[in-house]
C-alpha cells in the first residue's frame, strides 16, 4: 500500500513532481557545477598566471656573480660555469613533473653581426623554441613558446634544428632588416625567419636555437640558465622551512607539496652541479592573488549553495502545502502521523534522488562548457562527487520539507478536508 | 478605515463613484498581508534572499576587478623609463614622473654601473632610493633595509662605510665575515658596509645596492632607469604612459608586457567565471522567488474567486494582485540591497581586506528586477485562474 501510495502520487501528480523535481534539478546543476568551478579555479587561474613568466631558475652551482644591467649580460660568455643541456629532461622526472608547464634554457653569446663592412657586437641567446624531448619513453614539448607566451614573433618562429634565427624589434629596425632577409653573423650566414617583439631587453638581441648558440660558442651541451616554470602551491610558514632542519614524515610532507622551494629543492637534485631558485617576483605575488581569486569564488559558492537550497526548499514547501486535503483524507481514513510524514519524505527522497542524479550530470555539462568557454581546459566533476551531492541534495530536500510536512501532519482532517484553512 | 457613517447616502454614493475603488483596494492590499503573515513573510523572506543576493553578486562583480588590479601592482613595475642607449636621465626626470602620476602609482629610480671589489672582481654596484623600492618591489626579500641617517657627518660616514644592501650571491665573494669593503669606480673608492642581505632570485642577487644620494656622490652617475607601477586600468596606464613619454623625451619608455598581458588575462578569465556564477545565482534565486509566490498567488484562488463572484473584474483582479506583487518586489528588493551590500562588504573584508564600495547604481537594477519577477509570478497564476469559472474554485473543485 505504501508503495502503491507514493507510486501513484508520482503517476497522476505529474504537474507538481515535475516542478518540484525541476526545482531540485536546477539547485543541484547550480551546486554542482560552481563546486567544479570552484575546485578547479585554483588550477586554471594558476596555469594563466603562468604567463607572466617562469617562477623558477636553475643556475650552475659554482656560477660567477652575474653582471646584468637592464638585462643585458656583460659578463665575458666564456667565464663562469655551465649546465649540461643533456640533464634537462630531468626536470620531468622530478617527484612533481606533472606541474612543470614549461622550461627554456638561456645561453647568450656575445657576436658580431657584419653589414655592409659595419661589425657590430650583439648578444645571441640561444634557446628552445618548442622542443621535442624525451625523458625514458615520454615524449614533451617545451620551449620560450610556453614559458614567454608574451614574446610575439612577426613572421616564422625558427625550427629548434634549423639554423634560423629571430631579430629582435629594435635590432632588425637599425639594421634595416626583415624577416626573411639573411644576415652575416660570427662569420655565419643565417637566414631570419621572424622579427621578436617581447618589449624587454630581447628586443635587441638576436635569438637563435640552442644548437646555433652552443656551435658559436664552441661549447656543446652548454647551457648558462634554465627557466622553469611550475604549478606552486602559495608558499606559508612551513614552507619556507629550511628542508635540512626537517627530518623524517616531516621531510616527506614538505617535499610532497609542490611549494616553490620544494621543486625548487627537486629540480637543483635532478640536475648534477646546479643551483634553482624561485623567482621571487613571480612566485612570491603569485600566491596573493590566487589566494584572492581561490577565497572570492569559494565564497560565492557558498552563496550559490544558499540559494539553490533555498530554492529547493521553497519548492518542496508549496507542492506539500497544496496537498492539504489529500492529507486530510488519509488522516480521516486512519493513517497515523508517522505514516503520513514517511510517505512524504519517501516521495521527497525519491524526488531528490532523481533531482539530484539529473542535475549531476547537467552541472557537470555546465562546469565543462563553463570551463571551455572560459578557460579553454576541461573541468571535470570527479565521479566521487555524486554520493555527496545526492546526500547533500537528499538532505535539503528533507530539510526543505520537514517545516511544510509538520505543518501537513498536524492539521485537523476536518478543517482539511472542507478545505477551510 | 472603513467610510464614515455621517455622510448621507448621496455623499457616499458621489464619493464612490469619484474614488470608486481606492480605499478597498488599499484596505485589501494591507489586511491581505497582514491577516495571513506567515505565507507574505516567507515570500518576502525569498524576495529579500534573491535580491541580496542578487546585489552582491552584481557589487562583486563590478568592485572586483579594482581589488584584483591592486594584488597586481604587488607585482611591481609595468611601465619602465630608460636613458636612450645606456645614457642617464635627466636629473629631473624623477619629479617629472612623480608630477604625471600624481600620487596613482609608486615611481623609483636606479642607477647601475659596473665597479671592482678590493681584488679587482667586477660588480654590478646600484644606487636605489629604499623607501620608493620598499613600496614598489614588495617582493624583495630584505634581511634589514639600510635606514639613512642623514645627521650622520660624511667623515663619520668615510670611517664606518656607507650602509649597502649586499644580494645573496654577491655576499660570500665580497664581505664572507659581514665586514666592511672598499668598491672601486674610475679610481674613485667607496667605503661600503652591509646592513643587510636581498634576495629575490634574479639578477639583484649579484648585485650591491647603496642609497641613491651615497651611489651620485660616488659617481657622478645620474639613475638611468626609472620602474613604474601605475596603477589603473589598462586604458589608465596606457595615458600615463603616453604622458611620461612626453615628460621625459630623451627616455625610451617601455611597458612591462608580460605583467601586463597576464594581468589582463587573469583578470578577464576571474570575471568571466563571476559573471557565469552570478548568473547562476540570480537565475536560482529568481526561480525560487517565483516557485514560492505562485504558491501563494495560487493557494489564494479562493480570494480570487469570492472577489470575482462580487462582481470584481477581470481587470481589477490582475491590478490587484499585480499591486501586491509590485510592493512585495520593492520592499524586498530595498531590503535585500542594504543586506546584500552587507555581504560583498563582509565578502571585501574577508577576502581583500578592503571593503566592497556600495554602487548605488546596482539599485536601479536590482529594483527593476525584483518587480519584473514578482509581476510575472504573479501575473502567470492570474491568467491561469481568469479562465475557471469562480464557482468551481469555491466548490473546491
Amino acid at each position: 500500500m505504501f508503495v502503491r501510495l507514493v507510486y501513484e502520487s508520482f503517476r497522476r501528480q505529474k504537474r507538481r513532481k515535475v516542478l518540484a523535481g525541476a526545482a531540485i534539478t536546477l539547485g543541484v546543476t547550480v551546486a554542482t557545477a560552481m563546486i567544479g568551478v570552484a575546485t578547479d579555479i585554483g588550477d586554471k587561474i594558476n596555469r594563466e598566471l603562468r604567463t607572466i613568466g617562469a617562477n623558477l631558475v636553475v643556475t650552475p652551482q659554482e656560477d660567477s656573480l652575474d653582471l646584468e644591467i637592464g638585462g643585458v649580460s656583460l659578463k665575458p660568455p666564456t667565464d663562469g660555469a655551465f649546465l649540461n643541456e643533456a640533464d634537462l629532461p630531468k626536470i620531468k622526472g622530478i617527484f612533481w613533473h606533472n606541474n612543470i608547464t614549461g622550461f627554456a634554457p638561456m645561453l647568450p653569446v656575445k657576436v658580431a653581426i657584419e653589414q655592409n663592412r659595419n661589425r657590430q657586437d650583439v648578444t645571441l641567446l640561444g634557446t628552445y623554441f618548442a622542443k621535442q624531448l624525451f625523458y625514458g619513453k615520454d615524449g614533451f614539448t617545451t620551449g620560450v613558446r610556453s614559458t614567454h607566451p608574451w614574446w610575439k614573433v612577426s613572421g616564422a618562429w625558427p625550427e629548434d634544428s634549423s639554423r634560423d634565427v629571430l631579430l629582435g624589434e629594435r635590432l632588425a629596425m637599425r639594421l634595416g632588416e626583415k624577416s626573411g632577409d639573411e644576415v652575416m653573423l660570427a662569420g655565419r650566414p643565417l637566414k631570419v625567419s621572424g622579427i621578436l617583439s617581447t618589449g624587454g631587453a630581447e628586443d635587441d638581441e638576436v635569438i637563435a636555437p640552442l644548437a646555433l648558440a652552443q656551435e658559436i660558442l664552441g661549447r656543446p651541451g652548454a647551457v648558462r640558465r634554465v627557466y622553469v616554470s611550475a604549478l606552486t602551491k602559495p608558499e606559508d610558514a612551513f614552507g619556507r622551512r629550511d628542508p635540512k632542519s626537517l627530518s623524517g614524515a616531516i621531510y616527506d610532507r614538505w617535499y610532497c607539496t609542490p611549494y616553490p622551494q620544494s621543486i625548487a629543492f627537486q629540480l637543483a637534485e635532478a640536475i648534477p652541479h646546479s643551483h634553482a631558485e624561485q623567482i621571487r617576483q613571480v612566485s612570491q605575488n603569485e600566491g596573493a592573488v590566487l589566494t584572492r581569486i581561490e577565497g572570492l569564488i569559494f565564497l560565492i559558492t557558498l552563496a550559490a549553495l544558499f540559494a539553490s537550497a533555498l530554492a529547493v526548499s521553497a519548492a518542496m514547501a508549496t507542492t506539500i502545502f497544496e496537498r492539504r486535503t489529500e492529507v486530510g483524507l488519509m488522516k480521516a481514513l486512519g493513517a497515523g502521523k508517522l505514516t503520513v510524514a514517511s510517505i512524504f519524505f519517501a516521495e521527497a527522497t525519491l524526488l531528490a534522488m532523481i533531482g539530484g542524479l539529473a542535475g549531476f550530470v547537467v552541472g557537470a555539462a555546465l562546469a565543462h562548457q563553463i570551463g571551455h568557454s572560459i578557460f579553454n581546459s576541461d573541468i571535470s566533476i570527479p565521479p566521487v562527487l555524486l554520493p555527496v551531492i545526492l546526500a547533500i541534495a537528499v538532505i535539503v530536500t528533507f530539510a526543505g520539507s520537514a517545516a511544510a510536512i509538520r505543518r501537513a501532519v498536524g492539521l485537523d482532517p476536518v478543517f482539511a478536508l472542507r478545505g477551510e484553512l | 478605515m472603513s467610510a464614515p457613517m455621517s455622510h448621507s447616502g448621496r455623499d457616499l454614493a458621489a464619493s464612490r463613484a469619484r474614488s470608486p475603488h481606492t480605499s478597498m483596494f488599499l484596505r485589501m492590499l494591507v489586511r491581505a498581508a497582514v491577516l495571513r503573515r506567515g505565507r507574505a513573510a516567507s515570500a518576502l523572506f525569498a524576495m529579500v534572499v534573491a535580491a541580496a543576493v542578487a546585489t552582491a553578486m552584481l557589487n562583486l562583480y563590478v568592485d572586483v576587478q579594482a581589488k584584483l588590479r591592486r594584488e597586481f601592482r604587488n607585482y611591481g613595475a609595468n611601465i619602465i623609463v630608460v636613458g636612450r642607449d645606456g645614457a642617464s636621465l635627466p636629473p629631473d626626470a624623477l619629479a617629472r614622473v612623480d608630477s604625471v602620476l600624481a600620487g596613482r602609482g609608486i615611481a623609483a629610480p636606479f642607477a647601475l654601473v659596473v665597479a671592482r671589489t678590493g681584488d679587482g672582481q667586477p660588480i654590478v654596484v646600484a644606487g636605489a632610493d629604499f623607501e620608493r623600492v620598499k613600496q614598489l618591489d614588495k617582493w624583495w626579500s630584505v634581511s634589514n633595509w639600510p635606514s639613512e641617517i642623514p645627521t650622520l657627518a660624511a667623515k663619520d660616514a668615510a670611517r664606518m662605510g656607507h650602509p649597502a644592501l649586499i644580494g645573496v650571491r654577491a655576499l660570500p665573494e665580497v664581505a664572507p665575515k659581514n665586514q666592511a669593503f672598499d668598491l672601486s669606480f674610475q679610481r674613485k673608492t667607496l667605503h661600503v658596509s652591509p646592513a643587510g642581505t636581498v634576495q629575490t632570485g634574479a639578477a639583484e642577487d649579484s648585485r650591491i645596492y647603496i642609497s641613491l644620494a651615497d651611489f651620485v656622490a660616488w659617481t657622478g652617475v645620474q639613475p638611468s632607469t626609472i620602474e613604474i607601477a601605475a596603477s589603473g586600468s589598462p586604458e589608465e596606464v596606457a595615458s600615463t604612459m603616453k604622458q611620461v613619454t612626453q615628460a621625459i623625451p630623451s627616455g625610451d619608455v617601455r611597458p612591462v608586457r608580460q605583467i601586463m598581458e597576464g594581468e589582463a588575462r587573469v583578470l578577464g578569465k576571474t570575471q568571466s567565471t563571476l559573471l557565469a556564477a552570478a548568473a547562476l545565482i540570480i537565475l536560482t534565486a529568481a526561480l525560487c522567488v517565483l516557485s514560492t509566490l505562485m504558491g501563494w498567488v495560487f493557494d489564494r484562488r479562493r480570494d480570487f474567486a469570492i472577489m470575482k463572484a462580487l462582481g470584481a473584474s477581470g481587470r481589477l483582479l490582475s491590478g490587484f494582485f499585480a499591486a501586491e506583487a509590485a510592493v512585495l518586489g520593492a520592499t524586498g528588493a530595498l531590503i535585500g540591497f542594504v543586506v546584500g551590500i552587507g555581504i560583498a562588504a563582509w565578502i571585501g573584508r574577508v577576502n581583500f581586506h578592503a571593503p566592497v564600495m556600495p554602487r548605488l547604481s546596482v539599485l536601479p537594477v536590482v529594483l527593476a528586477g525584483s518587480m519584473a519577477v514578482t509581476l510575472l509570478s504573479a501575473i502567470l497564476p492570474i491568467s491561469l485562474l481568469r479562465r475557471v469559472q469562480p464557482a468551481v474554485i469555491l466548490r473546491g473543485e
